[in-house]
């Protein structure tokens, strides 16, 4: 039970830490690369909770997918860092504002915060191995009948997020030569290659 | 004491002991698969490939590692310095702890957790990250455009390595890697590679393109891109990335035999190929898949990047996708799907 | 300590070893190498010439769009593993189910094909 305690306490520090250096630190490529951090200590809580799937999950699309978007955008963007700090005052109050009604609007929903007798009881049965079932498996058996509409929906939005993604930053340009593989299939010797007989010695 | 012994200390030495098994081995094959690389590519090409230190050049292998450790370490002054040594690290280590999983024999395997093949797809979607961030602290423009062809390379054919995947949880019903080579006893018609045979070689071609080997080497185009990413690393820090990318190499042949050629089982069940261990059988299923690599290397010419992407998108993605559904319906209307009811 | 927990231990402990392999031999050959650095050495390469500018240049938003395309694609695979294991318990409902996901994002697809962002030039 120590070693899960301490195990605990380690990812746990070490996610808000880096979660506090995603702020702290100035080199937004080094921002980035803390959270990426943060993801993976929250995936090995996850694990600590018994949910591997989950765990897994979190590494693949948030760390595989997700983060490679972000640095992406911050390594590559050649952002100018000088005239990003000018603005910072500028944008200060209404950031300050946005911070502000966040912190109220949290202190609300925790002060209201009631756990249920029966939550309790829920969380005291590990969420691993009901009845020795994989929390894949039992996940599984919920998403696609359960949980249908809920599942549905999240295909709509990332239809949405496709579609938005695919207006915004395509730019048709002109002028550009692409291959087209089936015609260059379709092209057969008769229409390109021409035999001459050619005497020899008269030239063409 | 004693109990603090027999708790933590001496199962921590046998998972000590279990790591070094796994990595030394690991470190020599990845040698010897470079000489392997010139020896077999060199013959294809009807030369000799290295053959001077050593009986056979079998030395050579051990010399280039020795020159690269002792040459200096440049850095370039441009450079981000820590996210620079990070880089390789990253690379080095990921191929490492992926084999953390692997099963190598029934129960030889190191961590035989429920979601294995989760695990190898987790860490080789973290792949991406030697070769950008290498890419970015360079502050070199080949080897920022080599990182980001690489990036964008990696990440599109990732999409297709997981729906091969899927069709084969699906014939199998669970994530756990042991299970799924369980899955495929019973000889070589058991194996998922004869049903799901174009899932097998899509598998193949995007774990080329997945581990930057010809013909979608385009990342390191030595003519065009001087090598790519890793153009400004020299000494160790460019020998760790020479050694993740040969170890992830091995890695994928290793998840292509899991995955289809039925992982440490004998090609057919009978006295004379019984006899032989678990482990030996992987490995030399291991061999014959790199060699297929190797093979590939030396004969087709590099893709061009617009054909690479076209391929990804357009033809492995909806080609696997449609599998996906036809395996799925197949198994539904024939009632073959395994039923986990109780199982892991 | 819980079985499953257990199974996680040898990756937590072989991640350590790496680390700890990794920096050792970058470390070793630090220090047995000869390290003699002068500026032309530890200028980035470029053909023959210094630099113009800094490298980390702004590149074709398709990079962007590719890997905005690859988040959600990935996101379609994770919710097909659970899919793939449970398809034996959940029958026929859940296969037309996923069908039909799967069929809102081949709509996508398909946009996406006819605008021609999957095109490279």
């Amino acid at each position: 039970m120590m070693v899960q305690a301490i195990a605990f306490y380690v990812f746990a520090g070490v996610t808000i830490a880096s979660a506090a250096m995603v702020i702290g630190s100035r080199n937004p490529v080094h921002s980035v690369l803390f959270l990426i951090l943060a993801f993976f200590n929250s995936a090995g809580l996850f694990v600590l909770m018994g949910a591997e799937f989950l765990a897994m999950t979190l590494v693949i699309v948030y760390v595989g997918a997700v983060a490679v978007l972000f640095l992406f955008v911050v390594m590559m963007l050649d952002i100018n860092f000088v005239k990003l700090r000018q603005g910072f005052l500028q944008y200060l109050p209404i950031g300050g504002l946005i911070g502000l009604v966040l912190i109220v609007e949290l202190l609300m929903v925790v002060s209201g915060w009631v756990v249920s007798p029966a939550g309790l009881k829920t969380a005291a049965i590990n969420s691993q191995a009901i009845d020795g079932v994989s929390n894949t498996l039992a996940l599984g058996r919920l998403i696609y009948t359960e949980y249908v509409y809920l599942f549905q929906a999240s295909g709509l939005i990332l239809l949405i997020a496709m579609l938005g993604a695919i207006v915004l930053t395509l730019r048709q340009r002109e002028g550009v030569k692409r291959q087209r593989i089936t015609d260059q299939l379709d092209r057969k010797p008769e229409d390109s290659v021409e035999i001459i007989d050619v005497k020899t010695g008269s030239g063409v | 004491m004693a109990e603090f012994f027999q708790l933590y200390v001496a199962p921590v030495a046998w998972i000590i002991g279990g790591i070094l098994a796994i990595t030394v081995p690991l470190l020599l094959g990845v040698a010897y698969l470079t000489f392997a690389e010139r020896k077999v590519i060199g013959w294809i090409q009807l030369r000799r490939g290295p053959n001077v230190v050593g009986p056979f050049g079998l030395l050579q292998p051990i010399a280039d590692g020795l020159k690269l450790f002792l040459k200096e370490t440049v850095i370039p002054a441009s450079a981000n310095r820590i996210v620079f040594v990070l880089a390789p690290m990253i690379t080095f280590i990921l191929a490492l702890i992926a084999w953390a999983v692997i099963p190598f024999g029934e129960g030889l395997v190191l961590a035989d957790i429920n979601v294995g093949v989760l695990y190898l797809f987790a860490i080789s979607s973290l792949g991406v990250y030697g070769i950008i961030m290498a890419g970015w602290a360079s502050n070199s423009k080949y080897a920022f455009l080599g990182a980001l062809r690489s990036a964008a390379q990696m990440v599109s054919y990732e999409v297709s390595i997981g729906f091969v995947i899927i069709t084969v949880l699906l014939a199998v019903g669970s994530l756990n890697l042991s299970d799924i080579v369980m899955a495929q006893n019973g000889g070589i018609l058991h194996w998922h590679f004869l049903p799901l045979l174009p899932m097998f070689i899509v598998f193949f071609i995007s774990a080329l393109a997945e581990t930057n080997r010809a013909p979608f080497d385009l990342p390191e185009a030595e003519a065009e891109l001087v090598s790519g990413y890793n153009v400004e690393y020299s000494s160790m820090t460019f020998a760790m990335f020479f050694l993740g990318e040969y170890a992830n190499m091995i890695l994928m042949s290793g998840m292509t035999v899991v995955l289809f050629l039925g992982g440490w089982l004998p090609p057919f069940d009978m006295h004379p190929f019984t006899i032989i261990p678990g482990p030996i059988w992987f490995v030399l299923k291991i061999m014959a898949v790199l060699f297929l690599f190797l093979w590939v290397r030396a004969t087709f010419p590099r893709y061009r990047y617009d054909q690479l992407m076209r391929l990804g998108w357009k033809v492995f993605l909806p080609l696997s996708l449609v599998f996906v559904v036809l395996t799925a319906g197949f198994l539904l209307v024939f009632d073959l799907l395994p039923v986990a009811g109780g199982g892991k | 300590m819980t079985d499953l927990l257990k199974e996680y231990v040898p990756i937590v402990i072989f991640l350590a070893i790496a680390t700890g392999m990794a920096a050792a031999m970058l470390l070793a050959s630090y220090i047995v190498a000869r390290q003699k650095p002068d500026s032309e050495k530890l200028s980035a390469y470029e053909c023959g010439f210094e630099a113009f500018d800094d490298a980390r240049s702004q590149f074709d938003v398709r990079f962007y769009l590719v890997a905005i395309l690859f988040i959600i694609f990935d996101l379609e695979v994770a919710f097909l593993f659970p899919w793939a294991v449970a398809l034996g318990d959940i029958g026929v409902f859940g296969f037309w189910s996923m069908i039909l996901f799967l069929g809102i994002l081949t709509v996508g697809f398909i946009y996406e094909w006819r605008k021609g962002a999957l095109e490279w030039e």
